[in-house]
């Protein structure tokens, strides 16, 4: 699992067409799975930073019915610098684990570096987009090359090979300035392939199930972990 | 005017800037003070790529340092990723000739911009602006991300260069065609497909996309301006609104217009027109009658707009103060399709700059 989705991230794997799930998810089931994800990860990983719905529908000016508008936020993560010592390379044993423990997460921390996810819908591209902003403790944000530092071994190692269409920094959607974020040209065809690996008992929570498998992806480029009761829901 | 052909787009590729660029005066250490750079800058051109040409202009007066170009108009930092044009269009309501910008060489806010390394970021931007087009028209970012190298070079240079045709020759193999709607492909039918039955124009027709890639730069006027004298000042990009949704062309046989695809980009301002877009602009609320636009009485538009309710939330319509593409404001009833086709940049999206008012909200 963990190859295969490094390999995804890596290249754009062509599958062939299938109706069955384009890999894209419309605004407003994004929406609801954002809810529904919010509520899990805030019920199973209690002791770790919550995840809000930041409200954006009056961002016009004035607050329009029937118009919901706004995006998923997790503020101050810790995440630390590795050793490099402490990563052996290429040595997946190809079990049933996840993910990456190289790096260490935290929630808190006085020295590592202070992290902000978002999760912006992209309506060119049907997906949701993971943007990102770190700074050290001393308030000064982190540059590429610092960030790299603070990613598992295997990220950084797809980070330096495909520069552009990985992480890059483009503008915040909501906030009009610079945010790091992962590239989402790729993440239809990736996500096809995830879903298609697993079974097709879409009906039911298909879009919850969407938003697990699609954080269980670029959650992993930070090590951030998915308890273990939202994993189950992914097969 | 030829029809078809590619006049319109043509004076697009063709439009230009006159600038007046100053140093600004933090950076400047030589008696007298350099004179202002006269520039024409194109329209579907970025400011960073004016810099080979302002360097040599201005550096004899610069501080030792590092240097890194950005730029700002009336103190406010110009997004480099956002075509000039588009930019002039946005911040300069009523059109200063020459532009007045000041360009800096130290002191880059990466607060607020977009970290730019010369042309390559430039040509980055553009790329990955392209690609999310393609993603849009045909649900896939591949024929882009597998141009060649050499047209890869070409596609870029006829951008930096304003080669409509070698830009329309390589372009062309990324198929990103944008089916209109029916009623406009009847209007302006191509040869090729007078050939072919009426079935299976349908048939191609249904078989593609009708996304339209548009990016609207909004400044939500809360305030009444009679005219554009007395245009807005921005000190931040906070006042505007940069929204980046694609248009659906929905319905068929109907007449989509530009006014059609403002409210499809727009559900907050025109909560109605979800999904149900009706062509009726015989008594269109929101759009200005030409005679009146041209006294330049907003008053009396308002008057008008007001008249007609038919939204439970919002007391009154939206009204559009400007919508300005490619420096020209075309009337809201033509054909989406003919704008796309004619003023989009050559990124493949439809820069659209617009000042609205608000409707009043009820009470809530």
């Amino acid at each position: 699992m963990n190859q295969t989705v490094s390999i995804v991230i890596l290249k754009v794997v062509m599958v062939s067409d299938q109706e069955t799930c384009d890999g894209s998810l419309s605004l407003s089931d994004f929406r609801i799975a954002a809810n529904a994800f919010t509520e899990k990860w805030n019920k199973f990983n209690s002791a770790f930073p919550e995840w809000y719905w930041i409200d954006c529908s009056n961002r016009l000016g004035f607050a329009a019915h029937g118009v919901v508008d706004g995006y998923l936020s997790l503020q101050n993560v810790f995440i630390r610098r590795s050793l490099e010592e402490e990563h052996d390379e290429g040595s997946s044993n190809d079990d049933d684990e996840l993910f990456d423990d190289a790096t260490l997460v935290q929630s808190t921390s006085d020295d590592g570096d202070q992290y902000h996810f978002h999760v912006v819908y992209s309506p060119s591209y049907k997906v949701p987009v993971l943007y990102f902003h770190a700074h050290s403790t001393d308030g000064q944000p982190l540059n590429l090359d610092e960030i790299e530092k603070n990613l598992p071994t295997k990220s950084a190692k797809v980070l330096l090979e495909s520069k552009w269409t990985f992480i890059t920094q483009e503008e915040h959607p909501y906030l009009n300035r610079p945010w790091y974020m992962l590239h989402p040209c790729g993440t239809n065809e990736w996500m096809k392939l995830l879903l298609l690996a697993g079974d097709n008992s879409m009906a039911t929570n298909g879009t919850e199930q969407y938003f697990i498998s699609w954080f269980s992806v670029v959650g992993q480029v930070f090590g951030l972990k998915l308890p273990f009761e939202m994993l189950k829901s992914i097969g | 005017m030829k029809r078809g052909g590619k006049e319109a787009q043509q004076y697009v590729w063709d439009g230009a800037i006159p600038l007046q660029i100053h140093l600004h005066d933090s950076e400047v250490t030589t008696l007298p003070p350099p004179a202002p750079a006269l520039i024409l800058a194109p329209r579907i051109g970025y400011l960073p790529l004016l810099s080979p040409q302002l360097k040599p202009f201005f550096s004899g007066a610069l501080p030792p340092g590092v240097d890194t170009v950005w730029f700002d108009y009336k103190g406010l930092p110009l997004k480099w990723h956002i075509p000039t044009g588009v930019l002039f269009d946005l911040l300069c309501a009523e059109p200063e000739r020459p532009w007045n910008l000041t360009v800096h060489f130290r002191g880059y806010p990466g607060n607020v911009l977009i970290p730019c390394d010369g042309e390559d970021s430039v040509k980055w931007s553009y790329i990955n602006s392209l690609k999310e087009a393609a993603y849009i028209i045909h649900g896939s970012s591949k024929n882009v991300m597998n141009m060649s190298q050499p047209d890869q070079v070409d596609l870029w240079r006829s951008v930096m260069n304003g080669k409509l045709e070698t830009h329309t020759r390589i372009s062309s193999k990324l198929k990103l065609g944008i089916v209109g709607d029916d009623f406009s492909a009847k209007l302006n039918p191509s040869p090729l497909k007078a050939q072919h039955s009426v079935d299976e124009t349908e048939a191609t027709a249904a078989s593609k996309s009708s996304r339209i890639p548009v990016r609207l730069y909004l400044w939500s006027v809360d305030e009444d301006f009679d005219d554009l004298e007395e245009e807005p000042h921005f000190d931040s990009w906070d006042q505007i609104s940069y929204i980046n949704r694609p248009v659906e062309i929905n319905g068929k046989g109907k007449y989509f217009t530009l006014l059609d695809a403002v409210k499809s980009i727009l559900p907050e301002f025109y909560p109605n027109s979800l999904n149900t877009i009706k062509s009726e602009f015989k008594n269109e609320p929101g759009i200005e009658p030409e005679e009146e636009r041209s006294t330049g009485q907003s008053n009396i538009i308002e008057e008008t707009s007001v008249k007609s309710i038919e939204t439970p939330s919002l007391s009154g319509q939206p009204v559009i103060k400007l919508l300005r593409i490619q420096g020209i404001e075309p009337k809201l009833e033509i054909p989406f399709s003919w704008v796309v086709k004619n003023l989009m940049n050559p990124d493949y999206f439809l820069h659209i700059c617009l000042y609205i008012k608000a409707p009043k909200p009820l009470d809530t």
